[in-house]
This record gives structure tokens, sequence and C-alpha cells, in this order.
């Protein structure tokens, strides 16, 4: 007769976060996955090549700019697979944080009329974005390839490619992780929605995305990028299919345990916010 | 049989009134320093006590959306919960979905408990209607494999085979409603919360959706909260009925006799018969200053013998020229809410130069049955369209019969209860 289900209180302690139950809804994740894919491809022509209209446009402008007027090295690899390279694996990246940074408010109307776990939500934005990034990933391999097969010496991939898994996860957890705790503050201070476009601009130039950490002096400067926990996933990447940047275990590490601990502020942040958001949103 | 499947306990909402938070991180600011640095009293908050929707609201003022819910369930109950706008209905529901949770006390379920606030929720109007079946079903807390299962049915129920694998923007809106419904209908929760998504639809669907939910009742044993404005709705689908007031509890028990009970209190909250404007800004183009319902002697009352003309006199502002002019509208609504007609005026003459009317519209007698109904009054204005002032439910009255005079006249000797909405009396002819 005491046996209840399900019990509702008001506050539920910062940790006590179901997880068997998010399991439990794992078909709805691969449902909103469907319906984000099905309604990225109806009704345009080109579908899924818009995705790749942006890495070339934006590597072309970093060619220019940054290649040629301003010269900064590009490690001595072909300057259009470098800049290609950092902006496919920081797309997924950015893709992440925008998409789940806006998990509150714009499911508002969903969230208000039926309860199911707030967390499927951004874990399934998170895995459409790897849609998007196998397109731009199969991209950056077509020229890739171009470059391997023609200029003997151009690019030297190694055995951490394997890692490229690791990057992916580690890039998810980071955009997740600080999505999520956009979202949970969007959901009261809206000033914040106006910091997303350019704080995500502003961290990419704070990133070795279009520059190598080789080219900076040993200083401060060098200390900082170093302390960035995306140094480690970038460099790593490059080095990786180039041959050109830096990999050690130990700053993966860093960039791991860096990626764990926002995750799990996050995920606490915004358990706290899902209680009650839709009273104030 | 008597087993309890829902046990809420002291259950309170407290809502924040106005904006909320303050909307900005200056004020918070702001009142961060004030309470923790200077140790002042919060400068956002009020609180207050009754959820009286009639009150003048105050910014930042905090407000018992329900309070100290007490309630028991039992398995196979169907419960109805009546009460006016803003009496807690929506909030009760919300909290039983999960879709905010309480500020205080507790909430026991026993049971897959499946609510709906809205039918076809997440339906996506690019995808079709199968990929939306399973897009609405999982979010509804279905699994996979059981759509499979039940996908056949549920076409079936909504009568949408041959559109199945068209996109649901080239559906009719009730083709949509349809399917939405027809997935929550199979949904087979123990417990079922329904909002008054019936209101949609056309009347067959109506029809079809609460003959479901009685046989989900009925024959299956399930457990049914059915919040509703619509007394004929309550009335046949469910055994007990539950009346909030202001957040409270305020009746429980039989179906019949509370809801008389609760359109009794109806009518005597309104029992003054005059309703005054508290509200008279002058800067509005018009202002409904009081309105009345009046026997022909001009005494007020709420109480109307059904043979009797009476009148209800209505005294406004108005400010227009030859080019626009205000129409009242009078509507007069049945106890269940239902719309029974609608009465226009336009006769004003602008040439007076006085901005203050007062018309009065005679509801002449033999017309309406016994019963309780409420005015509603509304001035509209046309090219441009703009509604000035819009007042519902501003007052209420009763009918009552005069046996000693219409007995033998115009009911033919029978004294029982009269069917129908209207007890008009008409001109009837023999003809041969």
């Amino acid at each position: 007769m005491k046996d209840y289900d399900l019990i509702i209180r008001p506050k539920r302690h910062a940790f006590d976060i179901n997880f068997k139950e998010i399991w439990a809804y794992r078909d709805l994740l691969k449902m909103f996955v469907k319906r984000d894919i099905i309604t990225v491809y109806k009704q345009t022509i080109l579908g899924p090549i818009w995705f790749v209209v942006q890495p070339i446009m934006t590597t072309l402008i970093y060619m220019v700019v940054f290649g040629n007027i301003a010269q900064i090295s590009t490690d001595g690899t072909p300057q259009a697979l470098f800049y290609l390279a950092g902006i496919t694996i920081w797309n997924y990246f950015s893709e992440s944080f925008n998409t789940t940074a806006k998990t509150f408010t714009e499911n508002a109307n969903i969230f208000g009329k039926v309860y199911f776990p707030r967390l499927i939500m951004p874990f399934a934005k998170v895995t459409s974005g790897l849609i998007k990034f196998a397109i731009q990933f199969t991209f950056f391999m077509v020229v890739y390839s171009y470059f391997l097969f023609t200029q003997e010496g151009a690019v030297q991939p190694n055995w951490t490619i394997a890692l490229l898994p690791v990057y992916l996860l580690l890039m998810a957890m980071f955009g997740l992780g600080a999505g999520i705790i956009f979202t949970s503050w969007t959901t009261k201070y809206r000033d914040l929605t106006f910091l997303l476009t350019f704080g995500v601009q502003l961290l990419m130039y704070a990133s070795p995305v279009i520059y190598p950490v080789s080219t900076i002096e040993p200083g401060l400067m060098k200390d900082l990028i170093l302390l960035n926990p995306f140094t480690p996933i970038l460099e790593g990447f490059k080095y990786a299919f180039l041959g050109a940047g830096h990999f050690s275990w130990i700053s993966l590490g860093y960039s791991a345990a860096v990626a764990t601990v926002i995750l799990f502020l996050g995920i606490i942040i915004f358990h706290k916010t899902e209680r009650n958001f839709i009273d104030t949103v | 049989m008597s087993k309890t499947v829902i046990k809420i306990e002291n259950l309170s909402k407290i809502y924040r009134l106005g904006e909320v938070g303050t909307g900005t991180l200056s004020h918070d600011l702001n009142r961060f320093v004030r309470m923790n640095i200077l140790g002042q009293d919060d400068p956002y908050a009020k609180v207050g006590h009754v959820n009286d929707r009639t009150a003048k609201a105050e910014k930042g003022e905090l407000v018992a959306a329900l309070r100290d819910i007490n309630l028991e369930v039992k398995e196979g109950e169907v419960l109805g919960i009546i009460g006016k706008n803003g009496a807690g209905k929506s909030t009760l529901l919300k909290l039983l979905s999960r879709v905010t949770s309480p500020t205080t006390g507790s909430i026991k379920v026993k049971g897959r408990l499946a609510s709906l606030l809205e039918v076809g929720t997440g339906f996506h109007p690019e995808m079709t209607g199968r990929e939306n079946i399973y897009m609405n079903g999982t979010i509804m807390g279905m699994r996979k494999w059981e759509i499979d299962r039940k996908l056949d049915e549920i076409v079936e129920f909504a009568g949408v085979a041959k559109y199945l694998d068209t996109p649901t923007k080239r559906y009719s809106s009730g083709m949509t409603v349809r399917l939405g419904f027809a997935i929550a209908a199979h949904l087979e929760p123990e417990i079922l919360v329904v909002d008054e998504v019936l209101a949609v639809g056309d009347a067959e669907f109506q029809k079809k959706a609460i003959g479901k939910m009685q046989d989900v009742s009925q024959n299956q044993g399930r457990t049914v909260l059915f919040v509703s404005h619509n007394m004929n709705s309550v009335k046949s689908i469910c055994d007990t009925a539950l009346i909030l007031e202001n957040g409270a509890i305020n009746q429980i028990g039989k179906t019949d006799k509370t809801v008389e009970n609760y359109l009794t209190n109806f009518v005597k909250n309104k029992k003054t018969g005059v309703w005054y404007n508290s509200n008279t800004i002058q800067e509005v183009r018009s202002n409904l200053i009081e309105i009345k319902t009046c026997h022909s002697d001009n005494e007020i009352d709420t109480v109307f013998k059904s043979h009797e003309d009476f009148k209800v006199l209505v005294t406004f502002t108005t400010d227009f020229n030859e080019k626009t002019k205000p129409y009242l509208n009078l509507h007069l609504k049945d106890s269940n809410d239902e719309l029974l007609f609608i009465s226009n005026f336009s006769d004003l003459d602008y040439k007076r130069g006085e901005e203050k009317y007062q018309v009065e519209c005679i509801i002449p007698g033999n017309l309406l049955n016994e019963g309780f109904y409420t005015i509603g009054i509304a001035l509209t204005y046309l090219n441009p369209f703009n509604v000035d002032f819009s007042h519902k439910e501003v007052l209420g009255f009763q009918i009552e019969e005069d046996l000693n005079i219409t007995l033998n006249d115009i009911r033919c000797g029978y004294g029982g209860p009269f069917p129908g909405k209207f007890r008009p009396k008409l001109k009837w002819n023999v003809n041969s």
C-alpha cells in the first residue's frame, strides 16, 4: 500500500539525477535526432551540401586574411588543410554549444506540456550535431586525400588518428556542459543570449584553431594558450592528420579533466533549473 | 478495489506575480546587495495570501495558486475537477504532470500516470503521420516497441490510414487533433489526467473522445482525473467531483450534488444583481460604468420568473463619430459556460454631445428555461476593428418557473424538470 511508484516533491537533491529514467527514454532521444535530421533536409534542394559551404568559405577567408595578409605560419602544412582541420573539429564544439544553449528557450512549449527527462533534449542536439560533423569531416577527408596523394610529405598522418573518437567525445562534453549551463542561466537572465554568438567567436580566437601553438613565443601568452583546455584537442587533431602540432597524454588528460568538471557542473545546474523553469520562462 | 493510487499531501504552489525574478541582472544585483549586504528586505517582494484574481495584482506579489491541498484518489475513481478560471485547476494539472514542481507538500502516485495537457505535443509539420506518431508517443513516455504494437489501432482510431505517410502539414486541423488524441488514447496508463483537450475538434470527435474516456474508466477500471468547465461532460463521465476555489478545495463529493452546489454558489457570488466598475480610467475611449439586472419596475434582483420580462441596464461611456460606430454586445451563457446567444445594439446618437449612455436590453419572458445564466458585455468598434471593453460573466442570474402561472398554461400540467436550454412560448395553429 505504501510503495508508491512516483513521489513528486518540492526539491530534489542536487545529485539526485535519475539516469535510469533517462535510459528508459532512449527511444525519445532517437526520435529527436531523427526529427532534427528530417527538418533540416526536407524542402531544401542542396540539403546537407549547405553544411560544406560554410567551412569552404571560412577556409578561403582565413587563407586570405591570416595566411596571406597577416602571414601567420601553418607549421609548414598546406594552408587550406590546416584551416579546414581547425574549423572542422571546432565547428562540432560550437554547433553543440549553440544548439544546447537554447534548450530551454526553444522548447518552452513542449516542456510546458509534458514531462520527460529534460536532459534528453541537449543529448539529442549533441548527437544530431555528429551528423553535421560527419558531413564536414567527409569533406575534410576529400581535401586531405588530395594533399596526401598528390603532394608527397605535405602531411604526415600517424597512429594518433585512432584518438579521433576521444577528441570528439571531449568536444561533445565541452559543448554539452557549457551549453546546458548557459541555457540554465538564460532562463533567468535573457541578457546572456547576446553573449552567445560573440562569446564562441572570442573563444575560437583564444584557441589554436587558425594558428599553431608553436608560433607563439614562450611567455605569459603561451602559458595562457596552453591552459586553454581546447588546446590539446585542436593540436592533437591536427597532429594526428597533418603531423604538425603537439600531442601529449598529460595535456589530453588535463583537457579531459576540465571537460568532466564542466559537464558535471552543467548537469547539476541544469537539473536545478529544470524543475521550475516553466514558471520563469 | 479501494486502493489509493494518488495521495496528495499539503500541496501548495506559490507564484510570483508580475515579472518573475526581475528579469534583468541589474535588478537582481540590486536585490542581492540590499538583502545580503545592507540587510534590508527584498525590495521586489510582497507576500499576498489568497489567490483572488479580481484583486489587482501588484508587481512582484507572491500568490498561492494552490494552498494546502489534501486529496486521495482511489483506484478506478473518475474525479472531475471544476472551478472558475484561476481557481488553480491548471496548476494542479501541471504539478500532477510534473511540468513544474510544488512549493511545499507532495504527490504520491501508484502506477503509470499520463497527462494530457495538450494533444499532439512535439508534432512537427514536416514529418509524416507515422513519424509523428512515434515522436509524440515517445514524448509521452512510450517505448518504440509499444508503439509498433499499437500503430494499427492508433491509425484506425484516428482515421488517417490513407495519409499515414504524408507530412502532417498537409493534414486538416481536425485530422491533426484526431491523430494526437488517438495516440494519447492508446497510452494505456493506469491513471489518466485530462485537461479540457476535449474542447477542440468537432462535435463528432468530442463524442468519440468522451466515449473513449468512459470506456477507459468503466470497462478497464482505470483512474481518471478530468478537468473541465463543461458541467455536462463532468456529469456524464465522473462519479466524484471536486470544486477548487481560490487555490483550495472547496468541496468534494458525488458529482450531481457537487455540480449543483457549485452552480448555486456561482450565482450567489454575484447575488447583488449590479456591478460597478471600480476602474475609472479617464483616458480610454470607452468604459463600462455599471451593469445591473432589474425587473420591469427597475427593482434590482437576481432571480426572475421564467414568464416575466426583465431587463439588463448598461451604463457606459464612449466617444465616437459618424465614421466609426460602436456596437454593444450582450453575451448570454448558461451554467455550462456555453454561449446561448449574442445580442447587438448600435443605435446610439453621437450628436448628443454627451459621452455617457444608459441603455437597456429587455429579455422577454417565456424564452429561457429554468437555470443559472451569466451575462457578459462588450463594446466593439468595426472599421477599424477594436474591442474597447469586454467583461465576461460580469453578472449572474437565475430563472425560476412560477408554476402557479405556467403549470396549466405552457407546461400543460407537467410540473417536473423541463428539458431543453430554452422554454419559449411559440405560436401554434390548428390547420385542419
